[in-house]
């Protein structure tokens, strides 16, 4: 009986979903292989004259292909980029991301939820990319959204799980899988969003600039690993200093 | 001859259906667990976490939790302070009428008791509401028994109009209604609504509301669901404990109050834990093992499950009680109470529902909070 | 007609899928929009570019 991320009605075995960005296309391959990831995130940018070099091609077959909406600053945009993203034919997921924000590259969660909504109508598996904030979960998934991804910290900031509370309320709170996404630096907060339990993590920066890439991606395979089983496992007690009353609060019971 | 009875599941002419998965959620969660089963060191994990599963939750309820009291009572304290601080509202019942049509074999108001009915007129009830408040209470609670034909929705919704001259805070304790018919009691000022289930086992539920409207196990059920559907701001819960499997029920009303939360994020969330207690014509009532101890586990349980929860002490208890758990564990308390029809300004117009343990008027209870430490709030909203 | 933002010449009558093709394009890995509509796949054989026209070839990257 394997423990499987189901997403979409479509089920994983691994829990770490690898963006690709600021790789090579030669290393991308040996990330995926390293790390054990079956989903990759994917940009849509225009394709030029000639044969070019294609990222397909360095993607093992059995791959779970996640284009994402990278670019759109609207709704709209996002709307638009996914039917061509689609129009690839390479799947029904999607990964809406509105950003508007150069500066710390936040998600726009309203526009979020209205692409959201747009595109699981259009019967897109669709995985928003969001901040935190719990009323904004219960809209996107009132809109159909399949998993929810809150950020742990600002995109490629590798300052780790700076949105931690918030992404344990929405453990909490939310029934589909939230998947945490930008801002994780190490394997060991890797291990730490699964240990709360967070359903799989996505990560691009903290292994494409590490030093030996395919070595990175393999910790972080191995953490998101551990920190699933830990959470399956169910954490121990921590032990607290025992605080004396002066009196019992319970003393006065009768009968 | 044995009387054929009605089926309870079975919907009433007038009784509002709606779809809601919440009822069989319940059920089957309190079908599946056994708290003979509960070890110390479930527990003891229970009582380590911020946020409590279903088993956790099960779990405090257990006889395995017994010796855990006091642990339970020192976190339910950090809860309570936390999210109500030193504040302890107060308010009142008022029965309008104790008409009734439902035979509930444990009930002071069954339709078949021979007690003195009554009803209030308008003139009464404003002399009522105008004692009452003259006491300094903001909010007041309005009860009736289950009789559309003596105290129907309009009666119902004249009374609190009247009562929103006096009161800021209005709460209803009637008989289940259609969402419309909330939203109907939630436009003449009423705010909140309680219900209680009396006990989720429905083999027992059958066995003692014989007929009436009361008989209707998942009309009664849903009630909660339809008056915030009908706009009300919020409801209550609450098993008799002692009519059946006290543990099983108080772990149903926890899971309940949860499961409509979830699905209505916005509502205020109350408990409150009636026992059986003696009544006019059935002096041989037991309240069936639900001490003061047990009463104390579920109530620290109910804090535990929902830290945010207003829960209400009545004067059904005495008065020692009462006031060791305000401020540790309770978060509203009543006062200067009747439980008869009317009673704070003319002689009681009907007999009551109950016996009171604990009479003391609104100023003794007043002083007894700030003797405790403690903050008495008379009123959490204004009404604009 | 207009590419991606850039002017280049067409052949007359020339289909969708002939001109990627010519074009060294890897039609299975592209979405093609046409004056700001998507064209489906199934129809690269049976639309006609003209001069007018403005296309927006997109692919896979890396990214996210």
């Amino acid at each position: 009986m394997a423990d499987q991320l189901i997403i979409g009605g479509h089920r994983f075995t691994s829990r770490f979903i690898l963006g690709s960005g600021k790789f090579s296309l030669e290393i991308v391959e040996a990330v995926v292989e390293n790390g054990g990831a079956e989903m990759v995130t994917l940009a849509l940018r225009r394709a030029n004259l000639g044969g070019e070099e294609n990222i397909l091609d360095y993607i093992p077959k059995q791959i779970t292909l996640l284009p994402n909406t990278s670019g759109a600053r609207t709704a709209e945009e996002a709307v638009k980029i996914a039917r061509l993203a689609r129009e690839i034919n390479c799947g029904n997921f999607i990964k809406v991301e509105v950003i508007r924000d150069s500066k710390y590259l936040f998600p726009d969660n309203y526009e979020t939820i209205k692409a959201t909504e747009i595109l699981a109508g259009e019967g897109f598996i669709v995985m928003p990319y969001m901040y935190p904030d719990l009323n904004v979960a219960r809209d996107l998934v009132s809109a159909g959204a399949a998993a929810v991804m809150p950020l742990a910290s600002p995109i490629g900031s590798n300052k780790g799980l700076s949105t931690r509370d918030f992404i344990e309320i929405l453990v909490n709170e939310i029934t589909v899988p939230i998947i945490v996404d930008a801002g994780i630096g190490r394997p060991s907060q890797a291990c730490e969003a699964m240990e709360m339990g967070v359903d799989a993590i996505m990560c691009n920066t903290a292994v494409a600039t590490a030093k030996n890439v395919p070595l990175m991606a393999r910790a972080f395979g191995q953490a998101i690993e551990s920190g699933r089983n830990a959470y399956l496992a169910g954490l121990g007690r921590v032990l607290t200093e025992a605080g004396e009353a002066s009196s019992p609060l319970t003393g006065f019971l009768e009968d | 001859m044995a009387k054929k009875r009605t089926n309870p599941m079975a919907y009433q002419p007038g009784m509002e259906m709606i779809a809601s998965d919440i009822r069989d959620k319940v059920l089957k969660t309190v079908d599946n667990f056994d708290h003979f089963k509960v070890s110390s060191q479930d527990v003891e994990a229970a009582l380590k976490k911020d946020h409590l599963s279903a088993e956790d939750y099960g779990a405090l309820l257990s006889p395995a939790a017994t010796p855990y009291l006091e642990e339970m009572a020192k976190k339910a304290i950090i809860e309570t302070r936390k999210h109500f601080g030193n504040s302890i509202a107060l308010f009142t019942p008022l029965y309008i009428a104790n008409y009734c049509e439902n035979n509930c074999v444990y009930c002071g108001f069954n339709c078949q008791n021979k007690i003195r009915r009554g009803k209030l007129t308008m003139t009464e009830m404003a002399e009522e509401l105008q004692t009452i408040a003259k006491t300094g209470l903001k909010e007041i609670l309005i009860l009736t028994g289950e009789s559309r034909f003596h105290s129907g929705v309009e009666y119902i919704g004249a009374a609190i109009k009247l009562a929103t001259r006096y009161f800021s805070t209005i709460g209803i304790e009637i008989y289940p209604l259609n969402t419309d018919e909330y939203a109907y009691l939630k436009k003449c000022g009423a705010d909140f609504v309680s219900v209680y289930q009396e006990t989720y086992n429905l083999s027992k539920y059958e066995q003692v509301h014989l007929s009436g409207s009361k008989r209707v196990f998942p009309y009664r059920f849903d009630a909660q669901e339809r008056a915030l559907i009908g706009g009300m701001r919020g409801v209550s819960f609450g098993a008799l404990l002692g009519l059946d499997d006290f543990r099983k029920d108080a772990f149903a009303t926890g899971l309940h109050a949860a499961f409509i939360l979830q699905k209505y994020p916005h509502a205020e969330i109350g408990f409150s834990t009636p026992r059986l207690r003696p009544f006019i014509n059935n002096v041989d009532n037991n309240p069936n093992d639900v001490h003061e101890k047990q009463l104390l586990q579920v109530m620290l349980a109910y804090r535990l499950l929902m830290p945010f929860a207003g829960i209400t002490i009545s004067t059904r208890e005495r008065a020692g009680f009462r006031d060791h758990v305000i401020g540790m564990v309770a978060t509203k308390i009543s006062a200067g109470v009747s439980v008869g029809v009317g009673g704070h300004e003319e002689e009681e117009k009907g007999d009551q529902q109950f016996e009171i343990s604990d009479p003391r008027s609104v100023s003794e209870v007043h002083q007894m909070i700030l003797k405790r430490g403690l903050q008495p709030v008379y009123s959490d909203y204004i009404r604009v | 007609m207009r590419v991606n933002g850039k002017e280049v010449s067409l052949d007359n009558n020339q289909s969708l899928m002939q001109f990627l093709v010519a074009n060294q394009f890897d039609v299975a890995t592209l979405a093609v929009a046409r004056n700001g509509e998507i064209v489906p796949k199934a129809n690269y054989d049976t639309v006609i570019l003209c001069e007018a026209d403005s296309l927006e070839v997109v692919r896979f990257v890396g990214g996210g």
